[in-house]
């Protein structure tokens, strides 16, 4: 069948339940009742500290066939899911669900647990380099599922992703099982994606490199949800968690794509007081953070929430009173870490809170302005964020859809060549966020609004920025790098493209 | 009104950058062949350069800085990047009329040859020796191709025998001069690089110096010293406001056919209206004016 992006998504797939096909943003109305975790039961007095991770596998009655649940907050820093994988594998438990709220390079470790069936699925936002490779390759036995943020949260809370057991670092952890992520030697900050699977998962086992006595404060995951707690050495590499504070980009052709942004935002008729704001971690979205700062400063305008993935430049603005509060699901620097422990302005989150579709509100459906990178974009405003040129999964969907979805207005940001190749193209190889969703696409050589949104290029005809049509950025990219061979990939789908609501909007394929 | 507020040097053996060059908003992209080049990259940069000119529409004056006529390159260079019609050819290290008048031969040649309309390529010579400057107007006079001087960097200074400072020291005298020649024929003055691009500060207070003496732009090595030069060179809104009432009070006195031009009771001059004439003429080439209406 034919789905809303005009994707062929056949009837069955191998493994994968409930084929619902996209068919646009907001028509899947689901019915029914949350999932809920296993009932547990404490009696006064009783240990839940282990002492290894073994033990705590054990005690989880982790078996063969299981899903179990990592979270990326600690990114190319983290330890704990290859620590956890290596003590399953030697275990001999197979035949597992491995399901973490992204992969990070330093996870490649676990590819041999790939190659001999320990971990035969995946479901997850993204992979890059060798495990993403090994994703697309079809290897798995079953296709790997690709959702959002708030796709993930969503799976988890109506019972589509049923986790066994979660996995959870806690940069500290209380002897009874409170967790926040801003004390100890491997802080993170928000804890915004393991809160989901601590509230879902039938059983939950903090894994801690700062063991506190109890009580810890503030808590970020209640001792109510955890029931193993097991110390070590280290959970992660504080310089792979995050890094210092990031440096505005240096290259022009960043900076001008930013400009652009932070004009296209200026002139949209959404650039007011008490307007909010998400901005990516990427560096023309960092760049863009300046510009609208001084835009912000000059005209004396404050922002009620920014959103976020955050990043060094939403603090300075929080600090200086641009920006009312700040709601953040995950920490990328330092200065986001300091903020979040110190400041009452800095909220955490969870991922439900931030972008499940089904819930009684995400706040990115209060979003005003978020800008989004993308890998490529085609002539229908669909991006792809997820493939790269020859196919291969090599990002992740993060936020993408549901921010893309929720925000007023959704600027997607690309350079129009990336090298040889065009990033404009007739249709993008994986569908990730459908164009009806995403309103502006700026390159460094032109800027196109969305035809549904004719609204907002009457607002930017003032911004003074090379305003087309996207057929016309395709085509200079076109005439620059030549049209692309469509990729050849096979009938084997090595992984499908969930939207946010469960529907897909794609499906990957093995390339040949 | 031709603006020259920049005109950024990009290196011509860089593929990257000359595909880009067009789209940072300069007024004039210099596809340099002389010193960004190594010796061993003269030939592949003189092709790169001419193919992207032959397949890339750029959207502003595009000049080449060809190598002196000195050199081995000199004359190879004019040669092939004739043949696709540059707006520009600047000269480096000018030092006297004739080699602008033999360059202007060759051009004219080469026009004929390849059927474009005569005169329709401009020159420009950059001045880094002190004789340079002491022959600056009979440069800028030598050609009706001539549209601007520029004053050289690092190899006037060597020549002149000193060095960069803060304030600008060194340059007081050959830009003084420079300034005098180019006005005198009727022609752009060009101030020389600010190579620490990180050093927007003494950048900017360069900028607003160097425009203050009369230079009509700068020479920058960098896309993001673009904006910067031309937010200094955008009459400001009290200047803009400034000119038209000049030009209003000028206007009613041609229409009483009084000779005394008068603003809020002192006298203008004539030289005030002039002025006013052209900051009007400039915002509106800037995009900051138009039909009576500051935007």
């Amino acid at each position: 069948m034919i789905n809303g992006v005009g994707r062929e998504i056949p009837e069955s797939i191998a493994g994968i339940k409930n084929i619902k096909p996209y068919i646009n943003p907001f028509s899947y109305v689901p019915t029914g009742h949350l999932t809920g975790p296993a009932i547990k039961v404490n009696k006064p007095r009783s240990e839940k500290v282990l002492s290894s991770i073994e033990q705590a596998i054990d005690a989880s009655g982790l078996k063969d066939g299981m899903t179990i649940s990592f979270h990326h907050h600690f990114r190319n820093g983290d330890y704990v899911l290859n620590m956890v994988m290596g003590v399953i594998a030697r275990k001999g438990i197979k035949d597992l669900t491995l399901a973490p709220s992204s992969l990070n390079t330093i996870n490649e470790e676990i590819i041999p647990y790939m190659n001999q069936g320990v971990i035969t699925a995946v479901e997850t936002s993204g992979a890059r380099g060798k495990l993403g490779q090994l994703l697309t390759s079809g290897q798995l036995s079953k296709p790997t599922i690709i959702r959002s943020h708030g796709g993930r949260a969503r799976a988890i809370e109506c019972g589509e992703l049923h986790i066994d057991v979660a996995f959870i670092g806690a940069p500290a952890c209380d002897t009874y099982g409170n967790i926040n992520g801003v004390e100890g030697k491997s802080v993170c900050g928000s804890m915004g994606y393991a809160m989901v699977d601590a509230a879902y998962a039938d059983k939950v086992v903090a894994i801690t490199d700062h063991l506190v006595p109890y009580p810890l404060f503030p808590i970020s995951i209640p001792q109510t949800q955890v029931d193993y707690i097991v110390p070590v050495e280290a959970i992660g590499d504080p310089k792979g968690i995050a890094s210092g504070a990031l440096r505005i980009s240096k290259d022009p052709r960043e900076l001008l794509i930013a400009q652009y942004a932070t004009a296209a935002i200026e002139y949209s008729g959404y650039f007011k007081q008490d307007y909010s704001i998400q901005l990516g971690s990427g560096g023309a979205s960092l760049a863009a953070a300046r510009f609208l700062k001084e835009k912000m400063k000059k005209q004396g305008i404050t922002a009620s929430f920014g959103l976020g993935g955050v990043t060094a430049p939403f603090i300075e603005m929080l600090e200086e009173g641009l920006i009312k509060a700040v709601y953040d699901v995950q920490d990328f620097d330092i200065p986001s870490i300091e903020s979040i422990k110190k400041n009452r302005n800095h909220q955490e989150m969870s991922a439900s809170f931030y972008a499940n579709p089904h819930n009684g509100g995400p706040i990115v459906n209060q979003l005003d302005v978020v800008i989004l990178s993308a890998t490529e974009v085609d002539v229908n405003f669909n991006v792809n964020v997820i493939t790269d040129s020859n196919g291969v999964i090599m990002g992740a969907v993060g936020g993408h859809q549901d921010t893309a979805a929720g925000a007023a207005l959704s600027i997607v940001v690309a350079p129009l060549l990336r090298g040889r190749l065009p990033m404009v193209i007739d249709q993008v190889h994986t569908v990730c966020t459908p164009g009806e969703t995403v309103d502006i696409v700026v390159t460094e050589r032109g800027v196109a609004v969305n035809p549904l949104r004719s609204d907002l290029k009457d607002n930017l005809k003032a911004a003074n920025i090379p305003l087309m049509d996207i057929e016309e950025l395709r085509n200079i990219a076109y005439e620059f790098a030549g049209k692309p061979d469509p990729i050849e990939v096979s009938e084997r789908i090595a992984a499908v493209v969930e939207y946010r609501d469960g529907t897909l909007i794609d499906v990957i394929r093995t390339t040949v | 009104m031709k603006l020259r507020r920049t005109m950024m040097f990009v290196p011509g053996n860089n593929p990257g950058m000359l595909i880009n060059a067009g789209i940072y908003g300069a007024d004039t992209i210099i596809f340099d062949l002389e010193d960004s080049v190594a010796l061993s990259e003269k030939d592949a940069a003189r092709h790169l350069v001419y193919n992207a000119m032959k397949s890339i529409n750029y959207p502003c004056e595009v000049a080449v800085r060809i190598n002196h006529i000195s050199t081995p390159f000199g004359y190879k260079d004019l040669e092939t990047i004739l043949a696709v019609k540059p707006d520009l050819i600047r000269l480096p290290k000018a030092e006297t009329a004739a080699d602008i008048k033999e360059i202007d031969e060759l051009i004219t040649a080469a026009e004929i040859k390849h059927g474009f309309l005569p005169g329709s390529i401009n020159m420009m010579a950059a001045i880094e020796t002190a004789k340079g400057i002491r022959n600056a107007y009979d440069i800028a006079a030598a050609s009706p191709r001539m549209v601007a001087l520029a004053i050289g960097g690092e190899d006037y200074l060597a020549d002149i025998q000193t060095s960069r400072t803060k304030d600008g020291k060194e340059f007081f005298a050959g830009r003084g001069q420079l300034i005098l020649a180019a006005k005198e024929a009727g022609i752009h003055a060009i101030d020389t690089v600010f190579g620490d691009v990180n050093n927007e500060e003494d950048f900017i207070a360069e900028t607003t110096r160097i425009k203050e003496m009369g230079f009509d732009g700068k020479s920058v090595v960098n896309p993001r010293q673009i904006n910067i030069v031309h937010e200094i060179y955008t009459p400001t809104e009290k200047e803009i406001d400034h000119a038209q009432r000049v030009i209003a009070a000028y206007e009613e006195s041609l229409a009483r056919k009084s000779g005394v031009v008068s603003l809020n009771g002192k006298m203008i001059d004539i030289p005030v209206v002039k002025r006013a004439q052209r900051t009007l003429a400039y915002a509106n080439a800037v995009g900051k004016y138009k039909g009576g209406e500051t935007l």
